[in-house]
């Protein structure tokens, strides 16, 4: 009798989790279902080629070229990886490898603590500090290409350094021990050993720092002066894929609001694009293991 | 036979998550005197304190203010989502079926830095400058630099209003800097000595100078008297005229009392 109860039981929770489970994933699905309802009509109404190569987005005089958003995007996040990438790996090998163990126990959680400070404050510093010394110092407005690579270099470090961390501490000790004692130094360990073993991880946490940069939407809209012109220069204006959402959708109504949804769409190719990118890169990785 | 205690507990959380969804089903039914008035951002901080003295002088009464932006708000009149909408901009041809009434009128200032050697222009020359044909200052008297043009972004109210009396057919320049508030322009022209910008009159402050534009200052006098050409109402917009807690607000907007209210906030009168 009561063995029966238990097993009711079992099966009475296994159905709530289930529900539970599916009502996660039924979220995404929502989400990807609804972007895709409202953004792809206008884009085969006037032709994806005109979305993805125009050059004019007048959403109100149905012109919606959304090339300087996307080389706006791309610009940006380049950038970010540019200065963020050289930094964080720098900073992870550093802390695995020639640090004590101590101050790595140290600096790492503080490092983990940058990712915690909200992106409107990235966004704000950019604008007090950084913007008016580039303006100052290299002309043109300040906000442009520069100051939100800058900032978005900052903000994706958190991600490649720690997971740097984690994937060069992950290589077994023996390839390390083994490469001293063939009386290789330090650095030629680190360059010749460490960092091929730990390839993959590192191409993930560039790749996530990635997907962080482009995703960024409140400092960018900041500070990086949202034009919809093409840049000519880093120190031009530039307007993201995300930014172009989030200006405009307050008052955006109609077929303005629908290639906005359009944009949503374009860019979650190009995240999509991305995290497949990250999954199979540390797929790998555990198959070396 | 007792049943299994989790059992219990999931039943008191249905019966309470369900009880919640009751509640504010009531409350919501309680609440219908509530009036809802959403729309342009420009117009959010007056209709802001018409509501509160209205709700002050009228106990258990509700006026709900939302932004939105004007483009929203018209939409939201027609709807029904909002008992008013409100617009800063002129309705377009295929949004005159819907009620508008003028509560007010506003300046649209050309603001650039305090320290610019440049304060007064023509428009035909600020129509230039946003169409970035003049894209120097030395051309227009001021340093040898290149101007920073700081817009608002497409569909605000603000650039609908601007493009309309400045720019008529002719595009605002690509390379402009575009951000979505008045506060955000204002903020980089006072940061930026070699930009320029436009916002609402009220809120023209001391950290930007406000043009003459063809030789006039935008005083509230001058627009009074129509010297100062760049004016644009702000509208309440219905669905059919306005009755009942609509109408009651809209006439206490109208009265002397609503109208004095925001002549003191820097704008100017419907009449």
């Amino acid at each position: 009798m009561k063995k029966h109860r238990l097993e009711r039981n079992e099966k009475l929770t296994r159905l709530v989790l289930l529900l539970i489970a599916f009502s996660a994933v039924s979220v995404l699905a929502v989400i990807t279902i609804f972007i895709f309802a409202e953004g792809t009509p206008i884009m085969f109404r006037y032709g994806v080629k005109k979305f993805l190569l125009g050059l004019d987005w007048y959403p109100t005089e149905k012109s919606f070229g959304l090339l300087p958003m996307i080389t706006g995007s791309m610009m940006v996040t380049l950038g970010a990886l540019v200065l963020g990438v050289p930094f964080g790996l720098a900073c992870a090998i550093f802390l695995t490898e020639f640090s004590s163990k101590r101050l790595r126990q140290l600096v790492k959680p503080v490092i983990e603590l940058l990712a915690g400070i909200p992106s409107v404050v990235y966004g704000f510093m950019g604008v007090v500090l950084l913007v008016p010394f580039i303006r100052e110092t290299l002309g043109g407005p300040g906000l442009s290409v520069l100051a939100a690579s800058i900032i978005l270099g900052i903000m994706i470090l958190p991600t490649i350094i720690s997971i740097s961390i984690d994937s060069l501490l992950a290589v077994p000790s023996t390839y390390r021990d083994g490469s001293i004692a063939m009386g290789a130094t330090r650095w030629q360990t680190v360059r010749m050993v460490l960092l091929p073993a730990a390839r993959s991880g590192i191409i993930a946490s560039i790749i996530l720092g990635m997907g962080r940069a482009i995703g960024e939407t409140m400092a960018v809209i900041m500070i990086a002066g949202n034009a919809i012109a093409l840049p000519n220069s880093i120190l031009a204006p530039v307007r993201t894929l995300t930014s172009n959402i989030a200006l405009e959708m307050g008052y955006a109504s109609g077929e303005h609001r629908e290639a906005l949804f359009a944009t949503g769409v374009i860019l979650f190719i190009i995240i999509m694009i991305l995290n497949t990118v990250a999954s199979i890169s540390s797929a790998r990785r555990v198959k070396r293991k | 036979m007792n049943p299994p205690r989790y059992a219990v507990r999931v039943l008191i959380g249905v019966f309470s998550v369900l009880a919640t969804l009751m509640l504010s089903a009531c409350w919501r039914r309680g609440a219908q005197k509530e009036l809802t008035v959403a729309g342009s951002t420009s117009i959010q901080p007056f209709a802001d304190r018409w509501a509160e003295v209205y709700m002050t002088k009228y106990p258990g009464k509700v006026v709900n203010v939302q932004g939105g932006g004007s483009s929203a708000g018209i939409q939201a009149a027609r709807s029904g989502a909002a008992d008013i909408g409100t617009s800063s901009r002129e309705l377009k041809p295929e949004e005159r079926d819907l009620t508008e009434i003028v509560v007010a009128r506003d300046g649209l200032a050309v603001i650039v830095h305090p320290s610019s050697l440049v304060s007064d222009l023509t428009i035909a020359q600020v129509q230039q400058i946003f169409a970035g044909k003049i894209r120097n200052w030395s051309e227009l008297g001021g340093r040898d630099k290149l101007i920073t043009v700081v817009t608002r972004e497409e569909g605000s109210g603000t650039r609908g209003a601007f493009q309309e009396m400045v720019m008529g057919k002719v595009r605002i320049y690509k390379g402009a800097i575009v951000e979505d508030s008045n506060g955000t322009v204002r903020e980089i022209v006072a940061g930026d000595p070699d930009s320029i910008g436009y916002i609402s009159l009220g809120l023209v402050n001391e950290a930007v100078k406000a043009l003459k534009l063809d030789g006039v200052i935008p005083t509230d006098e001058n627009i009074l008297e129509k010297r100062y050409r760049l004016v644009r109402p702000f509208l309440f917009v219905t669905n059919g005229p306005a009755s009942g807690e609509a109408k009651n607000f809209i006439d206490f907007v109208l009265s002397e009392e609503g109208q004095d209210l925001i002549k003191k906030e820097g704008l100017i009168p419907a009449q």
